[in-house]
């Protein structure tokens, strides 16, 4: 016995969506009912009128505003002006009579302090947040071993702080050369698969500074720092990661 | 970001097909895939696993694009004749040409609801849960709106529904 025909299963023959035993099975429904079969056709011819009505919009020309390419390097642009204009400042000083400075590239970044951390942060989230094979070197089981690990590498006792309560699970580490030495990075994700970044290191600059928000690139991060050691928590834009960052410096303060 | 203009970039002349179908107004539909492109790229790390981010985008796109037809109120929506028909169908040498702006006069006459639904699977080959997570509504409904959609713009276009407000007229734009 095969299964009554529904509407659905007209509806789907109409948009050619069924498999091709159901397929068969409404058409030797629809051979026995002309009155359906008036209907259906009816459908599919509108269906093909429309699909002809509207095909010319999409092989129509692009305009200049819908040039995706443009559009996701206007995004970059504010920053690198930002940082040119930082540049342009530093040559200020130079001229001021401060000597021995070198005036890299104009788009060179920030070098030092808590900009700095935030930009290898957020390279650090891109690069591995996205990885969807090895995100972390040492993942969670071994969390013992990546604490001891990176604690003999950063010379300093670190600790996992627990984003659990928040709905962000610990998933593992690794350490990340900056040109400051290694820093080390915690990733957490949630059950949407959303992940964030916790980033660490000495400061030699900026040792003491309050949170502050950065954003590059649609992602964001909250940075920070307390007696000489550097943290920012990274990830997608979203209201909730201050809130988080707020609860990490909470945790990482307590454990000192 | 490279990535995503692979992926992208191949999808805007359909989000544009699709917005222009809903708004018909050229501008206005071109204004709305500027604003999802601009949201894709500024979300697009939100996205990333799930292979083709085509659903994705149109779930933007139609969002935006209801919050803007919601916006410009019911009396714009009855300006049907308002739209320049070369708006929509523009190769003018097109032969049936006139059957097209009747059929798409028609599909004006369906509310925004059975209008999505027609376009995002009988156009634009969603499936059917792909449409039904781009308008935020269970499979069956997606299946019921389908159906009534298919059936209401079938007898308008055999005239059998003449649902033209009383005020129409007074609307319509004489060329």
């Amino acid at each position: 016995m095969t299964r009554p025909i529904s509407e659905e299963d007209l509806q789907a023959y109409v948009d050619e969506a069924l498999e091709p035993e159901r397929r068969s099975e409404v058409q030797d429904y629809l051979s026995g009912n002309p009155d359906e079969t008036r209907r259906v056709e009816r459908y599919r011819a509108q269906r093909a009128a429309l699909r002809a009505a509207l095909a010319p919009i999409a092989t129509e020309p692009l305009p200049p505003e819908l040039n995706l390419a443009r559009m996701i390097e206007a995004r970059r642009r504010p920053r690198m002006e930002w940082t040119r204009w930082a540049a342009a400042a530093v040559v200020l000083l130079c001229v001021g009579g401060a000597t021995g400075w070198s005036v890299r590239g104009a788009t060179q970044r920030e070098t030092h302090g808590i900009v700095a951390l935030a930009g290898e942060a957020a390279d650090s989230y891109q690069v591995y947040a996205s990885d969807r094979v090895r995100p972390v070197e040492m993942d969670e089981s071994d969390r013992a071993g990546l604490v001891q690990w990176a604690s003999g590498r950063l010379g300093r006792q670190v600790s996992v702080p627990d984003l659990s309560a928040s709905g962000y699970r610990f998933m593992g580490g690794r350490l990340v050369p900056t040109p400051h030495g290694p820093a080390v990075m915690f990733m957490y994700d949630d059950h949407h698969g959303t992940r964030l970044v916790l980033f660490s290191r000495q400061m030699t600059v900026d040792q003491n500074t309050p949170m502050s928000r950065h954003s590059r690139d649609g992602v964001e991060g909250v940075a920070w720092s307390n007696e000489g050691v550097g943290y920012t928590l990274v990830g997608p834009s979203s209201p909730g990661l201050k809130p988080l960052a707020d609860e990490v410096r909470r945790q990482v303060s307590t454990t000192l | 970001m490279s990535e995503m203009l692979l992926l992208v970039e191949p999808q805007i002349p359909a989000l544009r097909r699709y917005a222009r179908a809903l708004t018909r107004d050229r501008d206005a539909a071109d204004d709305l895939v500027q604003d999802c492109l601009e949201r894709a790229i500024s979300r697009w790390h939100q996205w990333r696993e799930k292979g083709n981010p085509r659903a994705w985008l149109f779930s933007i796109l139609h969002n935006l694009a209801v919050n803007r037809l919601a916006k410009r109120g019911p009396t714009r929506e009855l300006a049907i004749e308002d739209a320049d028909e070369g708006a929509l169908a523009r190769p003018a040498q097109q032969p049936d040409r006139v059957q097209h702006g009747d059929l798409l006069r028609g599909l004006e006459q369906l509310n925004e609801a059975q209008r999505s639904v027609l376009l995002l699977v009988g156009v634009e080959d969603l499936t059917y849960a792909e449409a039904a997570r781009v308008l935020d509504v269970p499979i069956g409904t997606v299946m019921s709106r389908l159906s009534r959609a298919r059936e209401k713009l079938a007898q308008i276009m055999e005239g059998n529904v003449v649902d033209t407000p009383a005020t129409q007229p007074v609307l319509r734009r004489i060329k």
